[in-house]
């Protein structure tokens, strides 16, 4: 079994159109970059992958990653709990002008629906958004005498996740705080795609170290040094570099 | 003009509350402050939902890992006793009942515990985070807020106006010119400014406040 692919083109490939993408991340840290940005690539040489319903927390933040991807005019829907940020102008200025449609969801209530989605529970009740708009419209139902709102599993054609050391079976790691959405995007999707800082070979993660185990994985490609989204912002990246 | 508490001198105050041992979840914005006024001898820890239990100090500018951040986005630090664990774990610790004290902002908060802090109404894009969540499952759910708005309004009401992040949640008010519970469905005036007179004070606020009990002076040091 060999999980690894050789380069980001190969790793974004089967991405098609219409497609549900769950991208990692909350805000930068663990955010995907170079994998989203060669989804980007990808879109600028053939025109594909379009009409994409994404994943994640944010919106993106400046003109990188999820950012650029919105920008490039490849995503139709967002499902986020927090479309907001230091810099979400791309996003903002397309909801607004209605061209891009939004779902939002709380926090933790997006956290247990891609759960939920990867461990084969249909619906669960959560107390959560009860009483509030974000309601509007899901069954309530009552337990021990607390009222509780149903809501549905997540799940998605492609995850992009960017995790810390992996192996060849798609054992993974992942570094402090940019683990969040990680683990349970790759259960979720039917074909998970990760980037690691690292690929090492079997037995050198610590089998009590291993957070996200290989049977959720299905691509692993090695990014050496990956970008942050913090760092290319305070450097006013843009992503692709507009040409002079 | 009534003098009134600065958001660091109602973060102390919020801080005083907060019992050795407990985990905590601040909201983004002055809630943060909280963190810096634990009293001596009390070890609280902070939770922050985008994964850390037990995070430190924010780190001196240029030395930031933007893989360590707290739900502010702001980089913070490790520090003996650290935990990390993904999305799932980290709202279970919300919505499981684990955490003791929640302490969040607020645009009103209703006699009848009711709070709304994430929508202003249907202009602009909409944002809820992990708002919702944690107005469910922290044994308190505390607001820190200016008891009024910037036009002078009251933000403590009868019932909230605008769109509500969770029903009957709120169990205690810090504001700039008291201290209130909710009790039973409605506000019960535990401290106010010294010198504040009591009718001032209610002329303030949307609602009726309760005295059951003696109403201790609000006394914040200088910071």
């Amino acid at each position: 079994m060999d999980k690894t692919v050789p380069d980001l083109a190969a790793a974004v490939a089967g991405i098609q159109d219409g497609m549900t993408v769950m991208i990692g991340g909350f805000g930068g840290s663990g955010a995907p970059i170079e994998l989203i940005h060669a989804l980007i690539d990808r879109f600028l040489a053939t025109g594909h992958p379009r009409d994409l319903t994404v994943v994640n927390n944010n919106a993106g933040n400046g003109h990188v990653g999820l950012a650029a991807l919105i920008e490039a005019g490849m995503v139709r829907k967002l499902i986020c709990s927090f479309p907001r940020s230091a810099d979400p102008v791309v996003f903002t200025e397309l909801y607004q002008a209605g061209k891009i449609e939004l779902e939002l969801v709380p926090q933790g209530t997006l956290a247990e629906r891609i759960r939920a989605g990867g461990a084969g529970i249909p619906a669960f009740y959560t107390p959560t958004s009860y009483g509030t708009d974000l309601a509007a419209g899901k069954p309530v139902a009552e337990f021990d005498g607390r009222p509780y709102v149903q809501e549905r599993w997540l799940k998605a054609d492609v995850a992009l996740v960017k995790a810390h050391l992996g192996d060849r079976l798609g054992n993974l790691t992942y570094r402090m705080a940019a683990r969040n959405f990680g683990p349970l995007m790759c259960m979720a999707a039917a074909h998970t795609v990760v980037q690691v800082s690292r690929i090492v070979e079997p037995g050198a993660i610590d089998p009590e170290a291993v957070v996200t185990p290989g049977i959720f994985v299905q691509a692993v490609v090695e990014v050496p040094n990956p970008a942050q989204e913090e760092d290319l912002n305070r450097a006013r990246a843009v992503y692709p570099q507009v040409a002079q | 003009m009534t003098v009134k508490l600065t958001p660091t001198q109602m973060a102390w105050r919020a801080a005083q509350d907060i019992a050795d041992g407990a985990y905590v979840n601040l909201g983004i914005g002055f809630p943060e402050m909280v963190a810096r006024f634990q009293p001596p001898g009390r070890e609280a820890i902070f939770h922050t939902e985008n994964g850390i239990l037990g995070f430190g100090e924010a780190p001196a500018p240029g030395t930031e890992d933007w893989d360590l951040i707290n739900a502010g986005k702001k980089a913070v630090t490790i520090k003996p006793g650290t935990a990390f664990f993904h999305h799932a774990d980290s709202f279970a610790m919300v919505r499981g009942g684990h955490l003791d004290v929640a302490i969040l902002g607020a645009y009103e908060v209703a006699e009848n515990g009711d709070l709304a802090n994430w929508s202003t109404g249907p202009r602009g894009v909409p944002a809820v985070g992990g708002a919702m969540d944690l107005v469910h499952g922290a044994k308190r759910v505390a607001v820190m807020t200016d008891h009024v708005t910037k036009d002078g309004k009251p933000k403590l009401l009868k019932r909230c106006t605008l769109p509500l992040t969770g029903v009957g949640c709120v169990t205690r008010v810090y504001s700039s010119l008291a201290v209130i519970d909710i009790e039973g469905g409605r506000f019960v005036l535990r401290e106010k400014l010294p010198g504040l007179p009591f009718d001032e004070l209610q002329s303030l606020t949307g609602a009726e406040l309760h005295t059951p009990d003696p109403v201790a002076d609000l006394i914040v040091p200088e910071l």
